[in-house]
């Protein structure tokens, strides 16, 4: 059993798919200069394996979330203040994403200089995929992988 | 309905009874040619035409279209003359021209312009092509060209009951792929005729009733849609030159052709279908760039508010 301490406060996302908590990780961790342990290959009694992520006093807003669900759709989150659980939820799969992430497509209108066109995606289910709303593209796990949070 | 202020975007937004409605007031518009009537439904109404990257038949027909129906237009076919030169963004082009004009028609290198085009204006879009997204005029004009030139049928339309194969470049075709998702509103079935390498893609296969072949067997087909192979599609230039034979249109072909079958290109042709087979009466294509007009100008009266329920206001 591989020991981690207990985060008195921030965010621990918890049932990542092994494998899957780098992605995350890159994800959600901004320019936090705290602590960010990151787990994996954490034995689970639901999955088998499974990644853990901790953050020290980073509190993820929606968008953010909404992120972390296309990579680790099962995850949950745990809110931690005080060293106590404050809150805990499990990410969901939004039906879609606005302005949060780019499109891939360097042609698309969305990535041409100065036009007002908001990125907005339609999430596709089984697998996760992402439809760009504006050039019709659809974009598989391997481009929304490494995306920084912007 | 109305469709009065309706944008044209994508094919995707058509339901089973807009393409209805699209194949009847086209119709409409076919009688109306055919008779010579003079037309001034748009009589006093401007139509932008705004072609950001170069088109013949789309710009051709659509300038047509309008003045056919009595409208006039503005417009650039070359964005080099236009204020973009000096750095103009899309949008900012689009509101001047909205507030210029009463319906625009976009032409764009760039995917997702018209949509972004349809935010802007505050009049009617309709999308002359936005790089390799959407092109809905050229997909309805196709299914008009079906139902005009297959023998009436007993079915809701002539579409209905048609085998299409599809010939050639089956991968990267937009015009093949938006066809093939507008069809799935009808009871069609599918012959995919490609080679390996341009396979069409999974998901317009997907729920279809198909047959896949890289032979060029066309005896059971209604409709053949026969697209361009391009060179560059090929990692390897020998690969091209070993395939751009194979799915030749030609004499002996047209031979194996049912007599009321129909053979449609989008056009350019370069060289999948020879001149020597233009004359036998099942080649359309051109006849095809011709229910461009019709179909254009039933959609320019229809989202300008001139046509409604097949009347003409």
């Amino acid at each position: 059993m591989m020991l981690v301490r207990h985060i008195r406060n921030g965010t621990v996302v918890d049932h990542i798919k092994a494998g899957k908590g780098p992605g995350v990780m890159k994800l959600v961790k901004g320019d936090t200069e705290d602590p960010v342990v990151l787990a994996m290959n954490v034995s689970s009694t639901r999955h088998g394996k499974k990644d853990i992520l901790k953050l020290e006093n980073v509190y993820l807003d929606e968008d953010t979330l909404d992120l972390v669900s296309l990579l680790a759709p099962n995850a949950t989150v745990n809110l931690i203040k005080e060293g106590e659980v404050e809150e805990k939820r499990k990410v969901k799969l939004p039906s879609e994403i606005k302005g949060v992430l780019k499109c891939f497509n360097p042609k698309c209108i969305t990535n041409q200089e100065r036009e007002p066109a908001e990125p907005e995606f339609k999430v596709l289910k089984n697998p996760v995929r992402l439809k760009c709303k504006y050039c019709g593209e659809v974009f598989a796990e391997k481009f929304f992988k490494n995306v920084q949070k912007p | 309905m109305s469709w009065e202020g309706r944008n044209i975007i994508s094919i995707d937004e058509f339901s089973k009874e807009d393409f209805y409605r699209v194949l009847k007031n086209s119709e409409k518009m076919i009688d109306l040619l055919d008779k010579g009537t003079p037309l001034n439904v748009l009589q006093g109404k401007l139509m932008s035409s705004l072609f950001f990257e170069p088109s013949t038949r789309t710009r051709l027909s659509f300038h047509a279209a309008m003045k056919r129906l009595g409208g006039k237009i503005i417009g650039f076919s070359d964005p080099r003359t236009s204020s973009r030169k000096k750095g103009e963004t899309t949008s900012d082009t689009i509101k001047m021209a909205s507030a210029y004009s009463d319906v625009i028609v976009i032409r764009h290198p760039n995917p997702g312009a018209a949509k972004l085009a349809a935010e802007s204006a505050e009049v009617p879009v309709i999308n002359g092509g936005d790089g390799s997204n959407q092109h809905p005029t050229q997909t309805l004009l196709d299914l008009v060209t079906i139902q005009q030139e297959r023998p009436p049928s007993s079915s809701d339309s002539n579409i209905d009951g048609c085998k299409v194969a599809f010939v050639g470049d089956l991968k990267y075709g937009r015009t093949v792929h938006s066809l093939c998702t507008a069809l799935k509103n009808f009871d069609t079935s599918f012959k995919f005729i490609a080679p390996e390498e341009l396979e069409m893609p999974k998901k317009y296969k997907e729920g279809t009733d198909y047959e896949e072949t890289n032979e060029l067997e066309l005896s059971d087909a209604d409709v053949v849609y026969v697209t361009r192979i391009q060179k560059e599609r090929f990692p390897r230039p020998s690969e091209y030159e070993r395939l751009k034979g194979t799915y030749v249109i030609n004499e002996n072909v047209m031979n194996e052709l049912k007599d009321d079958a129909i053979v449609m290109h989008p056009l350019p042709r370069i060289n999948e279908i020879k001149s020597t087979v233009d004359s036998d009466p099942r080649a359309v294509y051109f006849k095809q760039a011709f229910y461009g007009v019709p179909t254009r100008m039933a959609l320019l009266a229809m989202v300008t508010g001139a046509l409604e329920e097949g009347e003409l206001i």
